[in-house]
């Protein structure tokens, strides 16, 4: 339909394309070839420079990436503020570390996790699906999404948004934590799980294994950046953007809002569920602290530093967040906090767009100094679509 | 192009509490006509407006055709053909002239095609780019063009979303002269097939391109007929003017009035 158009039409309306891509969004050579460029530096750069601790450190960075992939296109996309991402970072590690004690209570010839011992309680019933490793993957990915679609679809149906959305989310990593603290018994309570042995079957001390976990984590950010970008680029993300800034006017075009917000927020969840999976082989650990209200604000704080709205601002913004906390809480172990807030403060006064808004700052400052953009139509000669600003710089220009 | 249809409105009340806005106002508007609605602030245009498109609650009977349009969510009644505009120009300022475009276009294509990119440009949104002027700003950022530009492409998204009834809110506030005349005609182009129905407070542009007259007072009907039959309404003098006829001056009066009053809230 569209080919007939084209050759039917001439003039004026010959020139319009289909081209052009919403604000954020990269070209795809510019996105690729980032992208490409960041699998680079963790599939094949980082493991042949870092020492094995530090390659651990980065895995922990890429978990928060794959979170802040989603928190990307939830908030700086869609305009949901998730400050409660740890709910779906904490639902994928449980499933995940539970699945990996029953492993090893298996391989010790036991029918429960060894902490449980100390409770001497029989295994409960919601340990029982993750003996399966199949299901266990499964729960990681559907879990999360329910639990999203639940809570997102009831709550933007009745058109709940902003401040409001930010603080439902908080009040539901509260209620999260406060509920597995007073699992004691059955998921070890404060503690959280630890001291795995086996990962799918293969022993996790094992430092081709440790790496191998690490390049599956570093894969999984790539391929999740390149949903992100496929997402960003689509029908759906062009939509998502005008549900983002003009919520209302959707409406009156045929599309229920609501709909549109729920799929970027289980998206978004279940991104972060995956990183939740993965944190947990790779750090050795997950307990309320990893996935509270402090740590739900911190995955934040790297991708409104690093850019909300933009393709690479949320990665970048995670990991160089995530690294800078972790070397300076090495030499400032109580400075950092101040640090991180202060850097936050100063982001949102100063470029609400991130550090990724810089270049695109820049480029339009050059051009505006260059005069005009020289693009390929000229101010246009009909009297009733000119607009006034045209018509001053053509009365300059004469005089 | 979806059968064109008239929009019936028939004893439609809104209330807000013990507030009446709207006291059972009928009209009937046919494809072709471009309808004016006018009244003085407060008559309830707006809201009559915002109750057919679903905005706010309202009584009575709204058919668009043979379906019924009251009582559906606002994307419902958008999909049966009732399109509208505001009376602050409301397009999505981030993205292009295109994009905007598209989206208003999305509802005659599957859900699925969200799935993918654009990847050609739809007759109609040429066809709407061509009605509307703005083929030259085609990949412009919506929030950059002027406000008469705005407020042609909400119409142009009209015309792709193929609304059967198109209700604009003030659509000439704050436009120049020139830029009047050239929403009157493109409305008088576009009325082929569709009803338009056109909320405002500008006398001289009524008189200029209105095909029929509803005059709103107080939530209710006030008079109805054609330009000529509606001026010559002692009631509708009564409630502009006083008991003056409606001269050049009373309506240039009446306009400036509409000038203090057309940034506040719906009327």
């Amino acid at each position: 339909m569209s080919t007939t158009a084209t050759q039917k039409k001439t003039g004026r309306l010959a020139r319009i394309s289909a081209a052009g891509t919403s604000p954020g969004v990269p070209s795809p050579r510019t996105a690729y070839l980032g992208i490409a460029l960041i699998a680079m530096g963790l599939l094949v750069l980082a493991p042949a420079l870092l020492t094995p601790f530090e390659l651990r450190q980065m895995g922990r960075f890429v978990c928060y990436a794959m979170v802040a992939v989603g928190i990307g296109l939830a908030w700086g996309r869609g305009g949901m503020l998730t400050l409660g991402q740890g709910v779906f970072f904490g639902i994928g590690a449980y499933c995940m570390a539970m699945h990996m004690q029953l492993e090893d209570a298996a391989l010790r010839g036991e029918e429960t996790p060894q902490f449980m011992g100390t409770f001497g309680v029989d295994l409960p019933w919601f340990w029982e699906p993750f003996h399966s490793p199949l299901m266990t993957i499964l729960l990681i990915l559907l879990l999360p999404a329910a639990l999203a679609f639940a809570l997102g679809y009831s709550v933007f149906k009745r058109k709940v948004r902003g401040a409001y959305f930010a603080i439902l989310n908080q009040a539901m990593v509260f209620a999260f934590v406060t509920l597995l603290v007073g699992q004691q018994a059955t998921l070890n309570g404060s503690n959280g799980l630890s001291g795995f042995e086996s990962f799918f079957g293969f022993a996790i001390h094992d430092p081709a294994n440790r790496q191998m976990i690490y390049m599956i984590a570093a894969a999984l950010l790539v391929i999740m950046m390149l949903v992100a970008y496929w997402m960003m680029r689509s029908r759906f993300g062009e939509l998502l953007v005008a549900t983002r800034d003009a919520e209302e006017r959707v409406r009156f075009l045929g599309y229920d809002p609501a709909i549109i917000k729920t799929i970027t927020f289980v998206t978004a969840a279940v991104m972060a569920s995956v990183a939740g999976a993965m944190f947990v082989p790779l750090v050795g650990i997950i307990s309320p602290a990893e996935l509270g209200v402090v740590p739900s604000i911190a995955f934040v704080i790297g991708v409104a530093i690093g850019g909300r709205a933009t393709l690479f601002g949320p990665v970048l913004g995670a990991i160089a967040v995530a690294w800078a906390e972790s070397t300076l809480a090495e030499n400032f172990p109580s400075g950092w906090t101040y640090f991180q807030g202060l850097l936050l403060i100063l982001v949102i006064a100063l470029l609400p767009g991130g550090i990724a808004s810089v270049g695109r700052y820049l480029r339009w400052k050059h051009r505006g100094e260059a005069g005009k953009p020289t693009s390929e139509d000229p101010a246009p000669s009909d009297p009733a679509t000119s607009d006034p600003e045209s018509e001053n710089s053509q009365k300059e220009a004469a005089s | 192009m979806s059968q064109s249809a008239a929009l019936t409105v028939q004893d439609l009340e809104v209330t807000f509490g013990a507030f009446t806005a709207v006291g059972g106002a009928s009209f009937v508007a046919e494809p072709g006509e471009v309808h004016f609605l006018i009244g003085p602030n407060g008559a309830g245009k707006t809201t009559c407006v915002d109750a057919v498109t679903g905005l706010v609650r309202g009584s009575g009977r709204v058919t668009l055709g043979e379906q019924e349009v009251l009582g559906r969510p606002v994307q419902k009644i958008a999909r049966i053909g009732v399109g509208r505009t505001f009376q602050t120009a409301s397009v999505f300022e981030q993205l292009s002239v295109l994009q905007n475009l598209d989206i208003a276009a999305g509802m005659h294509r599957s859900p699925w095609s969200l799935m993918g990119r654009r990847r050609g440009v739809e007759d109609r949104i040429r066809d709407a780019l061509e009605q509307t002027q703005l083929e030259d700003l085609w990949d412009r950022p919506a929030g950059i063009l002027s406000h008469g530009q705005k407020q042609w492409l909400e119409i142009g998204m009209l015309l792709v979303q193929d609304a059967r009834v198109l209700m604009l809110d003030e659509p000439v506030a704050g436009m120049s002269l020139e830029e009047r005349n050239a929403t009157g005609e493109l409305l008088h182009r576009v009325k082929q097939d569709r009803a338009v129905v056109v909320v405002e407070h500008d006398m001289e542009f009524m008189r200029s391109f209105a095909s029929r007259v509803t005059v709103l007072h107080q939530g209710t009907v006030l008079s109805a007929g054609s330009v000529a039959e509606v001026q010559a309404d002692p009631k509708v003098q009564e409630v502009y003017l006083g008991t003056a006829s409606m001269t050049e001056e009373d309506a240039a009066q009446a306009d400036a009035m509409a000038v203090q009053t057309a940034g506040g809230p719906h009327a």
